[in-house]
């Protein structure tokens, strides 16, 4: 209850979880890879541009402090591509209980964390 | 002229009078995705991203260029359609929720079509 009375919205009264922290997370990362379209369409274009805007661009994206982000770019893509799968399963219908939202949540970390790290490794980011 | 009655127009459509299709069209996009990213993502591994011609020889390839075009198509109404449910849901001031949505369609619609014309630009030889 707040200072006029009224009932409030739960979701302003359930403690902090993993599970909600993983639901806002699927919003983070969207909202990051949504910006890395900034990042996609500057390097299509310098490629149609020419070798030279692509040799400049390529030195700009390969620079050290570059690394961050692309890795973060890395990790929003798999998190929200596999949490995007078990959105997909929760809209058929299946993975609702405990075991399975549990279980759900935790293949999604390990897999973005494992997916990252390997990109990470080959050398891409 | 429709000869739907003014009940059936409605029936379904909710209080934002659009029915379900932001959300399925969210989710068509979602699965479309799912195949193009990962092809994007192992497609990444293996071009010498340094290269401007080996870069210029896998665009120009025609399925790489479709692959492409599709995934950016998808990629930027998926993008499009979860920005505006997150302005949606988190921006409370109407004026500044339509001016973020303006500027987000915008900003959508221009970065589509830098990267689409780019990648025409390499497919049909002109790159």
């Amino acid at each position: 209850m707040d200072e006029s009375g009224r009932p409030l919205s739960p979701f302003l009264i359930y403690r902090w979880g993993v599970t909600n922290s993983l639901s806002i997370l699927h919003r983070i990362t969207g909202v990051g890879l949504s910006v890395g379209i900034l990042v996609l369409a500057c390097w299509l274009l310098a490629i149609a541009t020419g070798p030279e805007p692509y040799a400049s661009v390529m030195n700009m994206f390969g620079a050290t402090w570059f690394k961050l982000p692309l890795a973060a770019w890395a990790f929003c893509f798999f998190y929200h591509l596999a949490n995007g799968v078990r959105h997909l399963f929760w809209d058929a219908g299946h993975g609702f209980g405990q075991a399975g939202i549990k279980l759900g949540g935790l293949a999604v970390v390990v897999f973005a964390v494992l997916m990252t790290a390997t990109y990470a490794m080959i050398g891409l980011v | 002229m429709s000869f739907k009655s003014p009940l059936n127009r409605v029936i379904g459509l909710g209080t934002a009078k659009e029915g379900v299709s932001h959300w399925w069209h969210q989710r068509v996009t979602a699965i479309a995705l799912l195949p193009l990213g990962l092809w994007f993502a192992f497609a990444m591994l293996g071009v010498e991203i340094r290269s401007h011609a080996a870069l210029i020889d896998w665009v120009s390839d025609p399925m790489t260029a479709v692959l492409l075009i599709l995934t950016i198509i998808c990629l930027i109404y998926h993008s499009f359609l979860g920005i505006r449910v997150v302005v949606e849901d988190y921006v409370a001031a109407k004026g500044v929720k339509v001016v973020t949505l303006l500027l987000s369609s915008f900003a959508h619609a221009f970065l589509g079509a830098v990267c689409l014309i780019s990648i025409l630009k390499i497919a049909l030889g002109s790159g």
